[in-house]
């Protein structure tokens, strides 16, 4: 468990992981659920422990869509998806330089591909 | 200002009956020392504390000051605690005009079950005051002899 | 001239291992006043009291301090014996020697030299003390119960079997409350309307009990044992005395389409209408929003059809004032309106219902006569899914931070009775927590999910929607299957969490009692005055205190009355003399006092004076009400005339210990 990245996590998201009451409302609300090795409450659940490097290695955290649904819909106010978009941060800044320049995407374009998801790559990767 | 370290300051403590006076009670029965410099007064509440108490015992020689009350919400008058705490908050600026240090006098909320404060703040306001050295008087020009 | 006696006690060794007592007692000897310094092994012991007695006649003291153990501790005890030797006991100071001395401190010297301050400090009060009689005041015997749900109805009950008049106010037309809308209770299946019924119809018929249905508290003044209270009836266009609850009127309004507020709005009743069969008092009332007479002034089929006459379009709302000496209040719960859940489509889709609205579609005075059917189509539901915790335990704006505590077992219950009904239903329960704490509670809910195998999932749903066929999509998380599951559902039923009555905080107002954030009454210790309020003289009965089961609110309903019957019982109530007076003279009427006491114990009077030059002159001046007045101080701080003081606890005497310790 590295300590400093779970703080670097709390710290970046600004989410108190504590106030979590574990009812799973986010993975319950999460459009992106099938595509994501772990789920919202896991990632929430994962970082309180401090288990911050399998989720960083995880494709999960390029998964979630940054919809805010899990934000909205928490009884508790946990905003879960601050937290997967901090352990995201954490990854990138380890990795350094994973940029994607807003001309590089409409290459990358495709008739499938959401609204909502050209928007949170922007977010995403051009941090 | 020379530290005199046979210093010992009078302090003066009132203490509400439901929470702080219960609580150094409670340090009593668990045998908990703090320095005799303190004195208790019990009064039935913090609101009780009228700042001119608190000026009167500046001007008969006391170095420190301390209230204690039941914590906010916990008052069993219901809002005195509140109003002592605005009054002192008023009290330290006059207390500045009056050129006397603000750490003399402290407002704290012991809890009728927190023995072991009122003990450890005991202890650290008479340090403090110790450290503060003796209060100069506060003097009643009309009382003053030509 | 004072004449003070001292008493120093040893307290076995608790007090003379550190303390030189004997020094203690010289030294006290030699303050201004006093005539007699003694020391005794056990000051609080038959023989100490006899010490501290005989010296009170012999030497005719006028005050007498104790050094001993902590004033919370005997001075009780030391009063009483100065009051049995002919001393006003509020002529007693106890100086705090063991507590705040000889157990804390270790050295003699300084600890007997404290001790020695201690004691001053005390002759120094004493000498300003003054006799105090404690003041009396007349208990009404008559109580006053806030609410005509269960709660208000055993209350008012056990009261009325005491012996006392009791009142009961019920802002509806009818009581019974909640408990009346309910199906079955938990744990044990029974019928809610069965058990209830009786005693709606026993509170009716006790002669000491006065229902005002329909009625509203306006006004609240007064203390404890003296509270005048006015109550608004409101007008129900019917004369409650002629109306003998015959029904016909309701049959024959031709204004049908009124939302049925007693089965939830689920079907409709007409504008002249009695809510329930069972309804007591069994009076027809006119909702004046939907009546064409009172619209329209055409119409007056009522009227006609009454062949007791009872039917008054005229009639007002009337005031009524009356005396109380205690009030109990049982304002109850409502679930919280879930407009702000989106997710679960309540607004959207007739067929997602509250836990209460599925109370009322199964109960057989409901509006399918206890069939369970869809609202939309009438059809059976196939597939129910009951989501837990909808507003409960919530950390935002939306819902409310508490447990409602009664859910769990409501959800089981509810769950248990569809799957032995209709053996063809799959129901689904998502929990957060399956809380049942409570007698035959967890094997309640374990008998649900083993004996008629309800679906109990652990996770939340997410999101409800309703599709074009009429089924509705729950999509939800299974936390322990770690997977997303969709339910095509028949019916989703939301456990809404509950919040205290809306007409709850106006009424704390006027009782100055207190809340919490949550508009739950607060009780005057959560541990050990569970029934009362820290208001004297006002009791908290039922769910208005915090969320309960019907249990738990008969009991608290009954511990209530006992604490109300305890207050009526007696002739008149001590007050504590220790309260505030203003002097009239410095007085300038100003208002400070008032706004910061707490019990509303000052009001201000008019009062003459005679000035220096023969005339006379109305003053405005504060008065305190001893009966009320609870003795914390507040107002003579705020006081900027130095007029108001405390009795027991004056400036001069707090003066005068100030000056002691700083000698």
């Amino acid at each position: 468990m590295n300590k400093n990245l779970k703080e670097q996590v709390l710290r970046s998201s600004g989410v108190n992981v504590l106030k979590c009451m574990r009812c799973g409302k986010c993975s319950a609300t999460c459009p992106s659920y099938d595509e994501m090795e772990y789920h919202p409450h896991q990632f929430v659940y994962m970082v309180e422990k401090g288990d911050i490097g399998t989720l960083m290695k995880s494709e999960s955290i390029y998964k979630c869509l940054t919809c805010f649904a899990c934000v909205e819909r928490c009884p508790r106010g946990v905003e879960p998806a601050k937290v997967v978009e901090a352990v995201r941060l954490a990854a990138v800044r380890q990795q350094g330089g994973n940029r994607l320049e807003p001309t590089d995407i409409p290459a990358l374009l495709d008739e499938d591909l959401p609204q909502q998801a050209i928007v949170t790559a922007m977010r995403k990767y051009a941090k | 200002m020379q530290v005199n370290e046979n210093f010992e300051p009078v302090i003066v403590a009132f203490c509400c009956n439901w929470c702080s006076y219960a609580g150094a009670d409670l340090s009593g029965t668990n045998r908990l020392n703090y320095p005799t410099n303190v004195k208790i007064i019990r009064v039935p509440c913090s609101c009780r504390v009228n700042p001119m108490f608190i000026l009167r015992a500046f001007q008969k020689g006391a170095d420190g000051v301390i209230i204690c009350g039941c914590h906010p919400g916990d008052c069993h008058y219901t809002s005195g605690n509140y109003f002592t705490r605005r009054r002192i908050t008023l009290l330290y600026s006059m207390l500045d005009f009056l050129g006397i240090e603000r750490n003399r006098t402290r407002l704290e909320w012991v809890s009728a079950a927190e023995g072991a404060k009122f003990a450890a703040t005991m202890q650290q306001f008479t340090e403090d005051v110790k450290a503060l050295g003796p209060n100069r008087r506060l003097e009643d020009l009309r009382c003053r002899k030509q | 001239m004072q004449r003070i006696g001292v008493f120093v006690c040893h307290c076995g060794t608790n007090i003379a291992a550190t303390v030189d007592v004997k020094a203690v007692a010289e030294a006290l000897g030699h303050e201004a006043g006093v005539v007699i310094a003694q020391d005794y092994q056990y000051m609080c012991s038959e023989s100490g009291q006899e010490l501290v007695k005989s010296a009170i006649r012999e030497q005719k003291l006028t005050g007498v301090v104790i050094c001993s153990c902590s004033p919370r501790m005997h001075e009780n005890t030391f009063r009483k014996a100065a009051a049995s030797a002919g001393l006003n006991p509020y002529l007693v100071e106890v100086a705090n020697i063991r507590e705040q001395c000889s157990w804390i401190h270790k050295d003699i010297a300084t600890a007997t030299e404290k001790a020695i301050i201690l004691g001053k400090a005390a002759v120094a009060k004493v000498a300003l003390n003054t006799p105090l009689t404690s003041m009396e005041s007349p208990v009404v015997k008559r109580a006053l119960v806030i609410g005509g749900g269960i709660a208000g109805i055993q209350t008012a009950l056990d009261i009325a079997e005491a012996g006392f008049d009791v009142d009961i106010v019920e802002k509806n037309p009818t009581i019974g409350g909640k408990m009346a809308q309910i199906d079955k209770t938990f744990p044990t299946l029974d019928c809610a309307a069965c058990i209830l019924t009786p005693k709606m119809v026993e509170a009716s018929q006790n002669e000491r009990i006065t229902i005002h249905s329909f009625s509203e508290v306006e006004d609240v003044k007064g203390f404890v044992g003296n509270f005048t209270v006015k109550i608004k009836k409101k007008a129900r266009f019917v004369d409650e005395t002629k109306c003998t609850g015959c029904g016909l009127c309701t049959e024959k309004c031709p204004m049908k389409k009124v939302p049925n507020e007693f089965n939830m709005g689920l079907d409709n009743r007409s504008a002249i209408y009695i809510p329930f069969a069972q309804a007591v008092p069994k009076v027809a009332t006119i909702d004046p929003n939907y009546c064409m007479m009172l619209k329209t002034g055409k119409c007056g089929v009522c009227s006609k059809v009454c062949s007791a006459g009872a039917i008054d379009y005229k009639q007002q709302d009337t005031i009524i004032e009356q005396q109380y000496g205690a009030i109990v209040v049982a304002t109850g719960f409502n679930p919280i309106k879930l407009d702000k859940y989106d997710e679960f489509a309540y607004n959207q889709c007739p067929d997602v219902v509250t836990s209460l609205e599925l109370e009322r579609l199964m109960n057989a005075a409901g509006p399918n006569g206890g069939t369970l059917l869809r609202p939309s189509d009438k059809t059976h539901p196939h597939t129910i899914v009951f989501v837990q915790c909808v507003g409960s335990r919530c950390d935002d704006e939306k819902g409310k931070p508490y447990c409602s505590k009664i859910c769990c077992m409501y959800t089981a219950k509810h769950a248990m009775l569809i799957r032995e009904k209709y053996p063809d239903t799959e129901v689904y329960v998502f929990y957060i927590d399956v809380r049942t704490p409570g007698k035959n509670f967890d094997e309640f809910y374990r008998r649900a999910v083993e004996q008629y195998n309800v679906h109990y999932i652990k996770g939340m749903v997410g999101k409800v929607t309703p599709k074009s066929d009429g089924k509705i999509d729950v999509q939800a998380s299974d936390l322990l299957a770690n997977e997303q599951l969709h339910i095509n559902a028949d019916m989703v039923v939301l456990a809404a969490a509950i919040e205290p009555d809306k007409t709850a905080r106006p009424l704390a107002t006027m009782l100055t009692t207190q809340m919490d954030t949550n508009d739950f009454f607060t009780e005057a210790h959560p541990k050990l005055r569970p029934v009362e309020s820290a208001t004297a003289g006002i009791f908290l009965s039922g769910a208005c205190q915090g969320p309960k089961d019907i249990p738990e609110t008969v009991a608290q309903g009954s511990a209530a009355a006992a604490k109300a019957i305890g207050l009526l019982c007696k002739n008149s109530i001590t007050c504590n003399p220790c309260t505030a007076h203003s002097d009239e003279l410095m007085c300038n009427g100003c208002s400070s006092c008032e706004k910061v006491c707490p019990y509303g114990a000052i009001t201000y009077i008019d009062k003459e004076f005679r000035m220096p030059d023969r005339t006379t002159k109305i003053r405005r001046v504060a008065s305190v009400n001893p009966a009320v007045c609870q003795g914390c101080g507040a107002c003579t701080v705020a006081c900027p005339s130095g007029a108001m003081d405390l009795s027991g606890f004056s400036n001069s005497q707090i003066m005068a210990e100030v000056d002691a310790i700083c000698k």
